[in-house]
């Protein structure tokens, strides 16, 4: 039997669980409602079984909370997503584990990271367009095939998910992690690789001035991977705390700002002209040449503001708040999304996260039964000075 | 001070307290105010019948020429005077003499320099309604610094310093000067160099050179600030024809139902103390924004003490004459602490709000410097302050002064450092400029020069605290803070030793401290 933290549905509770949060989304005890309204349950189920030739049965040693996953418990994300998940499933998508089962070149035992997108491969379908071009985050077929629908491992009733005790997975879906790398950093390339993917969506011109808003992980690995994969002139960072502030910094930001004065510092650094709304925010006439919305909250309205004419916003952080789209159009701006991970994005961060400063990023694990506290925490992660908080499943008996 | 003294009148922003000081603590009070002159309309007909230097002004007036007449702007005196203006009476007096002379090509320019421009109202509550009424907009203007084209070089002094102001002041045929003195540091050579000048040319005394060697900006003589004015006026002067007219006023700082205000202490009447007690309890109780338009909208009843026309050099010895009679008070020695209450008003907050850089310029700039000869304090010694040092800005007045304060002094708050890193970036800042021509904000680089003001203060202290000031802003800006006088003085024995002796320099209204 499989002990496992599973998400089912239950309009009651997700209502219940977006009002309260979304009145209070912000608030100190936004966390606190997060873990007891939240449509999750600890509960032994059998054991997931691989779906075909080519999966293994992975045991999870560490699985990270992403702000998707928060998103999905407190009701915040958007409704298109729940035709792209199968019920009941098991969340966790950010995971270091063992392999179970023999696989060609992957003996069992190895330790692996999971590229968790459920493309044309994992399905054994045939190939869509997206997957064709190694761009498997763009695939047409994920809600067919041979496992049930979900964008990823973790939004999928078949395959279980990091936040259990075994999960399966498809030989594509893995990539063994070196020796030198311990769990608490192979546990940060999914991640990683999603930055790294989110700076290659554009190009970026050698010196172009970049805002990233939010400091995050994705806000934080963002910055790290513009540093790594451009040649970027300043990087101004958005940062709400003060270890975020220095985090940031040590990951190569020229400046760090507050979100209250962002536009005003923003205006100084890069030039430009600050309007002043009736009852809105204020926004730049010039501003940073691109900008990463890295919170998945306010900061897409932020980046839009203060980004310059035929500048381009890109969105990386998993949209779950409104923005004034009128700078779209006014100013010209780009609008791009960057999902997941695709090519070279995951190999690539699997050698960032051995070389970067990524010490202490890791610094609250919980078992599984202490779920509540682990939810709790990651929704107030910021303020509680840490940057990615996990699970260890195998800390339960 | 003995036992017999009372407790004494502190100024701390929009507000006020009584404050009992150590026994043997020093106040230095302005001498008795002066008695205005009565008709004062007779005065300025005399004055400008009789300049100094000058031939009387009806005979510099011809038809066919070109008149410029240029006035101080609401930068003083402070507070705004009651209507009608003083500068309104002398402006209708020149006007009348110049259409009896048919002079029809006249123009009126506020001598605003770098400040931010009078809104209409305020040109009209200055000028009056009738002259405002004739010249505005287009013939009664604010002075525009970043005007490219409307400025002109009138040349270099042998310091190098570059001499650039107003175009049509300066290709006018005659220049009338019409100036209010509150200071000993206004008017004479100020008036037309500064007030009408560009940033390329400010910049040559308005930095921390210069205001570092000046001891005092209220001591023209031992000033590098009023060298440099000096030998800018003389080049003017050289080529430029003008015919200033300068007028002082007395102490009526306060209107009579804050009569209180202007007397000392142990002089109150029961009817003061009444009044004091009154006017705190209201103040105290008023919701902050109607407590702060309540104190701007408090005019002073001043009496004017002299009008002087003629020759700038000439009229402003007569100037400082009257002034100093109102202002100086001889003070036996430094001491190791200085106390100053500081008001809600400074020369950039009329209509406004004080911000934290308008308080450190008010306390370290104006105020420690209302001397002669030496600072009330002595080198190494302690000011303490009064004032809440809100973290609050005007966002249409002082849009620069906000970005100076969050990233600026988060940065340094070392005048030099800020000077040689910050300054060309404030003084040119493309949105800055355009919001100080077109909207009613300081020029980008106020906050700098108000930062400056305070440098000689700064070195010459061993340290600044604030009594009730907002323990953030005031160490964002190298200060302190503390709750009370107590608290303070035991703050400043750290520095001072235990029994520090303490002068409390009493203003306002203004008392100019003669150290010997
Ligand atoms: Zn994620
Ligand atoms: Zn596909």
């Amino acid at each position: 039997m499989n002990l496992n933290l599973e998400y089912h549905r239950s309009p009651a509770r997700y209502m219940a669980a977006r009002t309260a949060t979304g009145t209070i989304a912000s608030g100190r005890a936004s966390g606190w409602w997060a873990a007891n309204m939240s449509p999750l349950r600890l509960v032994n189920r059998p054991d997931p079984r691989p779906p075909g030739p080519d999966w293994t049965r992975v045991k999870p040693l560490l699985s990270g909370i992403c702000g998707s996953d928060l998103g999905l418990l407190t009701g915040r994300n958007s409704p298109y997503l729940s035709a792209l998940v199968s019920m009941p499933f098991t969340p966790g998508h950010e995971v270091v584990g063992e392999t179970l089962d023999d696989l060609p070149d992957l003996p069992r035992g190895s330790r692996v990271v999971l590229d968790p997108v459920l493309g044309c491969l994992p399905r054994q379908v045939e190939v869509c367009p997206g997957c064709a071009a190694d761009e498997h985050s763009r695939c047409d077929h994920i809600t067919s095939g041979a496992v049930s629908a979900g964008l990823q491992t973790g939004f999928c009733a078949d395959t279980g998910g990091g936040w259990s005790r075994m999960l399966v997975a498809h030989a594509s879906q893995l990539h063994r992690v070196p020796d030198a790398l311990d769990d608490e950093r192979a546990l940060l390339v999914e991640p990683l690789a999603c930055a790294v993917h989110s700076v290659r969506r554009i190009s970026i011109p050698d010196g172009a001035s970049v805002l990233v808003v939010g400091a995050g992980t994705v806000g934080l690995f963002t910055t790290l991977a513009l540093r790594e994969y451009t040649k970027a002139g300043p990087i101004y960072v958005i940062a709400r705390y003060a270890h975020q502030r220095e985090r940031a910094r040590e990951m190569g930001a020229t400046e760090v700002l507050s979100s209250d004065r962002a536009a005003r510092a923003l205006r100084r650094a890069t030039g430009g002209f600050l309007a002043r709304p009736e009852r809105a925010s204020e926004f730049l006439l010039g501003g940073t040449d691109i900008a990463f919305e890295c919170t998945g909250g306010s900061g897409l309205d932020t980046a839009l503001r203060v980004v310059r004419a035929g500048g381009t916003v890109l969105m990386s952080g998993m949209p779950n708040a409104g923005a004034d789209l009128t700078p779209v159009w006014f100013r010209e701006l780009n609008l791009v999304g960057a999902y997941a991970s695709g090519g070279n994005d995951f190999p690539d961060a699997l050698a960032l996260a051995q070389s970067a400063p990524l010490t202490g990023y890791v610094d609250a694990i919980y078992p599984l039964s202490r779920w509540r506290d682990a939810i709790g925490h990651a929704s107030a992660a910021g303020r509680l000075g840490s940057v990615k908080v996990a699970f260890d499943p195998t800390k339960d008996q | 001070m003995d036992e017999r003294t009372p407790a004494l009148l502190m100024h701390e922003g929009e507000g006020f307290r009584l404050e009992k000081l150590p026994l043997g603590s020093r106040v230095i009070y302005p001498p008795e105010s002066l008695p205005g002159l009565r008709d004062i309309d007779a005065q300025i007909r005399k004055a400008l019948a009789n300049p100094l230097g000058r031939e009387p002004l009806h005979e510099l007036l011809r038809p066919g020429m070109r008149l410029t007449i240029v006035f101080d702007d609401l930068s003083i005196p402070l507070p705004q005077m009651r209507t009608p203006d003083i500068r309104q009476r002398v402006i209708e007096h020149v006007l009348e003499l110049a259409a009896a002379k048919g002079v029809d090509d006249v123009e009126l320019i506020a001598g605003n320099a770098l400040h931010r421009r009078m809104t209409p109202a305020e040109l009209k509550r200055t000028v009056g309604e009738r002259v405002y009424r004739s010249f505005f907009p287009r013939h009664l203007r604010n002075h525009d610094a970043e005007d490219k084209a409307n400025l002109t070089v009138i040349g270099h002094t042998k310091h190098g310093e570059i001499v650039e102001i107003n175009r049509r002041a300066a290709e006018s045929d005659l220049i009338v000067y019409v100036n209010v003195s509150l200071t000993a540091m206004s008017g004479g050579p100020k008036s037309v160099s500064v007030g009408l000048a560009s940033y390329r040319s400010l910049k040559h005394h308005h930095n921390v050179h210069t205001l570092r060697h000046s001891r005092s900006f209220n001591d023209p003589a031992n000033s590098a600030m009023h060298h440099s004015y000096d030998r800018m006026a003389g080049l003017l002067g050289d080529s430029l024809k003008i015919f200033q007219i300068e007028t002082t006023v007395n102490n009526d700082t306060f209107p009579t139902q804050l009569g209180f205000l202007n007397k000392r202490e142990w002089e109150w009447s029961l009817k003061d103390q009444a009044t004091y007690l009154a006017v705190k309890r209201a103040n105290d109780l008023a919701p902050a924004k109607q407590r702060r338009q309540l104190w701007h909208k408090t005019a002073s009843p001043y009496g004017v003490t002299s009008v002087t026309a003629g020759d700038p050099v000439q009229v402003h010895e007569v100037t400082m004459r009257h002034i100093l009679r109102q202002q100086l008070t001889e003070v036996d020695g430094p001491s190791d602490i200085g106390i100053w209450g500081l008001p809600y008003i400074c020369p950039y907050n009329v209509n406004s709000i004080m911000n934290p850089i308008l308080v450190m310029s008010l306390g370290l700039g104006y105020f420690f410097n209302l001397y002669r000869n030496q600072p009330i304090v002595r080198p190494g010694g302690v000011a303490i302050y009064y004032h809440p040092v809100q973290n609050e800005f005007h966002p249409v007045h002082h849009p620069s002064y906000i970005d100076f304060f969050e990233e600026v002094l988060a940065e340094t708050t070392d005048p030099v450092a800020i000077e040689t890193k910050f300054e060309e970036q404030f003084a040119t800042d493309p949105w800055y400029i355009h919001l100080y021509r077109n909207s009613y904000a300081y020029h980008g680089v106020h906050p700098l020069y108000m930062w400056y003001w305070g440098a000689h203060a700064l070195e010459h202290l061993g340290d600044v605290i604030f009594v009730g000031g907002d323990r953030k802003t005031t160490s964002r800006m190298g200060f302190r803070s503390a709750s009370t006088l107590n608290d303070a003085l035991e703050m400043a024995r750290e520095r001072v030793g235990g029994s520090p002796t303490i002068t409390y320099h009493h203003t306002p209204p203004l008392a100019m401290a003669d150290v010997r």
